[in-house]
């Protein structure tokens, strides 16, 4: 991609102050969206996808702290920007899905209402248009009848409705940075593509950057144009989805692939990976925080090492790399 | 072939639904001695099916096709409107569901649940978990369920010394463990598994579905597996139940129905697979519409019309019936 990137993240750490200890949960993370591109996060729970997002989005839990990094977008650093310049630009330019509709969304407020509310406050839509216009965006996310829809509370409408008026909220305005947090666990396959497909419809349209994060991958590399994997609070291999595919160079991300159900015929054919996540509050940890676990495992994985260029547009943090 | 284990027939469950009715239309109804008329949502209808000793059968279909209705009858924790449920020959569905929790036949159908975290009471350490079915069930106390509880953690896997640990202090895998140990401990003939690794990393999943392939050799048991990820229900089972609002649309061994669905919403659900493979993803089929409604559905039109890619002026009127065809399958559908 030639043109500037619609986010760029650069060097990013976190870490959270817990009773147990300070834990490093992210550790010089780099990341690029262009604008129309849609980039997914994998990893296992804990790698730090969402800790990235949430990051990004300054919507960190209290005990996180970012130590290093920045978040270019459209100009602006959005880790140095004071909240307020931050609040404007969430809801209009920055946009989030959350993983489960139903603790996102107010069970006190129509749905209509809550899509009119972001307009008002985001959109410069006036309480007199607002109405029409959360009504018109319940029918861009194909929900059925949305005159009377926009009346209902998030309890009377399905899972797969309530994840369409988030998306709807989180569309409102168009942004133009998504984020989307594992938009579709918990519906059933044939919802998810709907969703899938209206999420990708509306990137390509206005040429919205959408951050996807998710652990499943072959959706990943369905509906992404890059994947990006990440494993302990490391980025270690980024590519496009096809490339990724056909030939993993990090053996992570292998070990992700052979324990996909997915082509193989048997349970047997799955592998599953071994060890865990290593303990991140360890000041030990060496520069490979896969080498642990990793049966290709040499003296050397311990020594520093950054992403290094191992094909067009594709990056791996390995020093033996497959 | 031998008599199966779980014999299900013309299964049905209803539930009444009361009509909205406003303030003066109430009033009119009561001065006239009018009984409000009573709606009926066709949960379950008219669903037959066996599952054969040793037996995986999986349970597919979108959210509120019926599958967890369908789950909890033949779990007896709801009473069937009509229909049989049988066991190994005895008659399940005669005994109450009110009744069925301190019944001796309580221990032969088990299950393990959707969110191992969610259906382990927080206040109950592993130990108390997996030896709470003992208690009530076998009777069981002091060291021969101490005894017990521990053989059941070395089968499925669970480190002795966590059995004192709270499930908050458990990995999502560990939580996994103790559901399934919990629901073999009184060693059932039938275990229902509703999603079990629906929140499980992947590779922490395939720990989990070896372990649940593993355990049905060794005890015998039948399963019957409910679950969205149909990747995963391909490789866990023999046979593949699709459910569509309330009815059973196809049947099949699972290595044919994969291959070659019939029924237009088994091809569906399988071309919504995610695929990371561009060429196997051609010929995409999305379901347009909304589903039907299940309450008071009108028994002369197929319940999958209004979203069926394929369907005729015919499927209004006269809902086709679930019919066999070669090699254990069976579709319902005019055209397939």
């Amino acid at each position: 991609m030639t043109a500037a990137p619609a986010l760029k993240v650069e060097n990013l750490s976190v870490e959270f102050r817990t009773r147990a200890g300070v834990v490093r949960v992210l550790e010089a993370v780099d990341l690029e969206v262009g604008k129309g591109e849609t980039v997914a996060l994998v990893g296992e729970s804990g790698s730090g996808k969402s800790v990235t997002a949430f990051a990004t989005m300054g919507i960190l839990d209290p005990a996180g702290r970012v130590t290093s990094g920045s978040a270019m977008f459209g100009g602006a650093d959005l880790l140095a920007l004071p909240e307020r310049e931050l609040a404007e630009l969430r809801g209009r330019e920055l946009s989030m899905i959350f993983q489960n509709p139903r603790t996102a969304l107010n069970p006190i407020r129509r749905v209509g209402q809550q899509i009119a509310d972001v307009l008002v406050r985001h959109g410069g839509a006036t309480r007199a248009q607002a109405p029409q216009a959360a009504i018109e965006m319940l029918r861009r996310v194909r929900i059925p009848d949305p005159e009377r829809r926009a009346r209902a509370y998030p309890f009377e409408l399905s899972g797969g409705m309530c994840q369409r008026v988030m998306i709807a909220i989180a569309l409102a305005c168009r942004p133009s940075l998504l984020i989307a947090d594992e938009p579709t666990t918990g519906l059933d396959v044939t919802t998810q593509a709907v969703i899938m497909d209206l999420i990708g419809e509306l990137a390509r349209e206005s040429g919205m950057a959408t951050v996807f994060i998710t652990h499943d991958l072959a959706l990943a590399a369905e509906y992404c144009d890059r994947i990006v994997v990440m494993h302990a609070g490391h980025i270690v291999e980024s590519a496009p989805s096809a490339q990724l595919f056909a030939g993993a160079r990090h053996p992570y991300t292998a070990r992700l692939l052979a324990a996909t159900p997915g082509e193989t015929d048997s349970l047997q054919g799955l592998q599953s990976i071994p060890g865990n996540l290593p303990d991140l509050r360890r000041t030990d940890l060496p520069a490979c925080r896969y080498s642990e676990r990793c049966e290709r495992r040499k003296p050397e994985c311990v020594s520093p090492l950054a992403l290094a260029k191992v094909g067009e547009r594709h990056l791996v943090a390995c020093r033996f790399p497959l | 072939m031998t008599a199966p284990l779980l014999d299900i027939g013309e299964l049905a469950k209803r539930f009444p639904v009361g009509r909205k009715r406003s303030l003066p239309q109430r009033i009119a109804d009561s001065v006239a001695g009018r009984k409000p008329p009573v709606s009926l949502l066709h949960a379950v209808d008219d669903v037959s099916f066996t599952i054969g000793r040793g037996e995986t059968v999986g349970l597919v279909g979108e959210s509120g096709c019926g599958k967890s209705t369908l789950v909890r009858l033949v779990n007896r924790l709801l009473d069937p409107t009509d229909g049989i449920i049988r066991l190994g020959g005895s008659d399940l569905g005669a005994i109450r569901a009110a009744d069925f929790a301190g019944h001796p036949a309580r221990a032969r159908v088990q299950m393990v649940f959707q969110d191992a975290g969610d259906s382990l009471n927080p206040r109950y350490t592993a130990a108390d978990a997996i030896g709470d079915p003992l208690r009530r069930l076998k009777r069981l106390g002091g060291a021969a369920l101490r005894a017990r509880v521990e053989e059941l953690a070395d089968m499925t896997g669970l480190p002795r010394e966590l059995l004192s640990r709270f499930p908050h202090q458990l990995s999502g895998g560990q939580k996994a463990r103790v559901g399934i140990a919990r629901a073999i401990a009184v060693q059932p003939d039938l275990l229902i598994l509703d999603e079990p690794t629906a929140a499980l990393d992947v590779s922490v999943q395939v720990v989990i579905l070896q372990l649940l392939q593993r355990l049905k050799a060794e005890l015998g048991m039948s399963y019957l597996f409910v679950s969205h990820d149909l990747n995963v229900v391909r490789l866990l089972c023999d046979r593949v139940l699709v459910m569509y609002l309330g009815k059973i649309v196809e049947s099949g061994p699972a290595a044919t129905l994969f291959t070659d669905p019939k029924h237009p919403y088994t091809r569906a659900l399988l071309s919504a697979i995610p695929q990371a493979d561009p060429v196997r993803r051609a010929g995409r089929l999305r379901l347009g519409g909304e589903p039907r409604s299940p309450i008071d559905p009108d028994p002369k039109v197929c319940r999958f019309y209004g979203r069926c890619p394929s369907s005729t002026e015919r499927c209004t009127q006269e809902a086709p019936e679930l019919r066999r065809l070669e090699g254990e399958r069976a579709v319902s559908c005019h055209f397939a």
